[in-house]
């Protein structure tokens, strides 16, 4: 990482704990966390030794926690014009655009280690595989990279936070729900196999899910980063873009 | 080789043509005051000299470097303050200072050095650990200059640099920028006239995109007959004006 990361890196850091936006953040999250884990996920009545509850809600929180954290992203910068300041130092906007979600993953993580009392909670009341817990918290922490690329991207097209925000969810919510009948039974009729197969693997859930059961599957590990990396450059295109308009 | 070389600049926002066939060059020593009435085209075309906007044609070379092919030597050599001296408002203004250092590739001691050399030339320092968001307009625009002279630039480019600043501040800039000038190719741009007497070496007039004047402060009194710089400002623009209400007649 260089020199020119890191310093945004630690910036966008900087901001967050310096703001209100963190500790609402992290405090929300890890509230409702705790709610859907214990009772839409029934931690206690199931007796079973395992986080399956509480993992199993986290696309759907991220669905709308993480556009929550991605859409001030760029969309600030081009609302008060400092992307004009951060545009004309000597940065590349690939850089930037690293720096930026970069601390934005950071953030996620620093939240989702939060949740470490439920991992005591779960080892205190039994004997849970702890190798299935970790990849889990790999996988949810991907997961949310995931959103986090998209988000930053989209943040990127609009100086509004709130449509950076609406259409973040939009578009998170149809990569989770490209696994689901729902989506697929509209393609199923006429397109090819083939077709139904690609939209059925772009979702969220597919890739989480297996490795939310502790198989660290290397095509699932590709999949995130093949999907951040898709959603970076598409960022880097936007800023680009910007600059001819 | 001129400091700032810019060629056929050209900038199409749609269909507004905001700038058109802009070409002028800055020599080291030199204080150019861009001048012109709002919308004139004025912050356009810094930004482009800057490499924030890409010239829809025309190019611009600062010390030899060109912007389009070159952007990162072309913004390591410029200092730029930015119309409105936009800031993060929730960093201190020290913060602040030491992240432009630090992307400016500065690191520990000579950071510390350098921040501490800006701070003391545009007296900031009872306001070091205020948040920028709490700043007057002023003190804001003092830091917006800060960050531009941290590394010491060849070249400087400043969007009203005075704007917004009380009588005492603006006198404080201006000699900052009249001592510096030597050593520097700064180009200014501003509204008020007077501006130029005080500070610039050399003047252009823009409106609608266009260069209508390039000449010394002397040569500009000398567009009027009375010697004024309103005067031969108004002067200058409304044959512009004129001329181009026959254009469209016709």
């Amino acid at each position: 990482m260089n020199n020119n990361v890191s310093a945004v890196l630690k910036r966008e850091l900087y901001g967050y704990f310096h703001t209100p936006v963190a500790y609402v953040f992290i405090i929300i999250f890890l509230f409702l966390t705790g709610i859907f884990c214990f009772y839409l996920g029934a931690f206690y009545e199931r007796g079973q030794a395992d986080l399956e509850p509480f993992f199993h809600f986290h696309p759907w929180l991220y669905l709308f926690l993480i556009p929550a954290i991605s859409m001030r992203l760029w969309s600030e910068e081009r609302k008060t014009g400092t992307i004009e300041l951060l545009m004309t130092l000597p940065i590349t906007v690939t850089d930037a655009v690293l720096g930026k979600f970069l601390a934005a993953w950071c953030f996620t993580a620093v939240a989702l280690a939060l949740t470490f009392p439920i991992w005591i909670t779960v080892n205190y009341l039994g004997d849970p595989d702890n190798t299935v817990i970790l990849a889990g918290y790999l996988g949810s922490l991907l997961m949310a990279g995931g959103f986090l690329a998209i988000g930053s991207c989209i943040s990127a097209l609009s100086k509004s936070q709130v449509i950076a925000f609406v259409i973040s969810v939009v578009i998170c919510f149809l990569f989770i729900l490209s696994g689901f009948p729902l989506v697929l039974d509209f393609f199923q009729g006429w397109a090819p196999q083939a077709l139904v197969d690609v939209i059925a693997s772009l979702s969220f859930l597919t890739h989480f899910d297996s490795i939310n059961k502790g198989v660290i599957d290397l095509r699932d590990l590709i999949y995130y980063l093949v999907l951040i990396s898709f959603w970076l450059y598409a960022n880097v295109v936007v800023i680009d873009a910007r600059k001819a308009l | 080789m001129p400091a700032i070389e810019v060629k056929g600049l050209d900038k199409r926002f749609g269909p507004i043509h905001a700038v058109r066939n802009v070409s002028f060059s800055v020599q080291q020593g030199e204080v150019l005051g861009f001048l012109g009435p709002n919308g004139a085209g004025k912050s356009t075309t810094m930004k482009m000299i800057t490499g924030f906007l890409e010239p829809t044609d025309g190019t611009v070379l600062v010390n030899g470097h060109d912007v389009l092919t070159d952007p990162i030597r072309v913004k390591a050599s410029i200092g730029y303050l930015p119309e409105g001296a936009p800031a993060y408002g929730e960093m201190t203004v020290r913060r602040f200072l030491e992240f432009v250092a630090e992307i400016r590739g500065y690191k520990g001691a000579e950071q510390r050095q350098r921040v501490d050399r800006v701070v003391e030339l545009v007296h900031l320092d009872g306001v070091l650990n205020q948040t920028v968001e709490t700043l007057s307009k002023g003190f804001k625009r003092r830091v917006g200059v800060a960050q531009a002279l941290l590394h010491d630039p060849q070249v400087l480019v400043m969007d009203e640099p005075t704007d917004g600043l009380d009588p005492n501040q603006k006198h404080e800039v201006r000699s900052l920028i009249k001592e510096m000038a030597e050593h520097k190719a700064i180009v200014i741009s501003t509204h008020i006239l007077e501006e130029v007497d005080a500070v610039c070496s050399r003047a252009i007039i823009i409106a609608a995109g266009q260069i209508l004047f390039d000449g010394t402060p002397e040569e500009l009194k000398s567009q009027s007959e009375s010697g004024d710089y309103d005067d031969a400002f108004r002067a200058i623009t409304s044959r512009f004006y004129a001329g181009q209400g026959e254009a469209t007649q016709s």
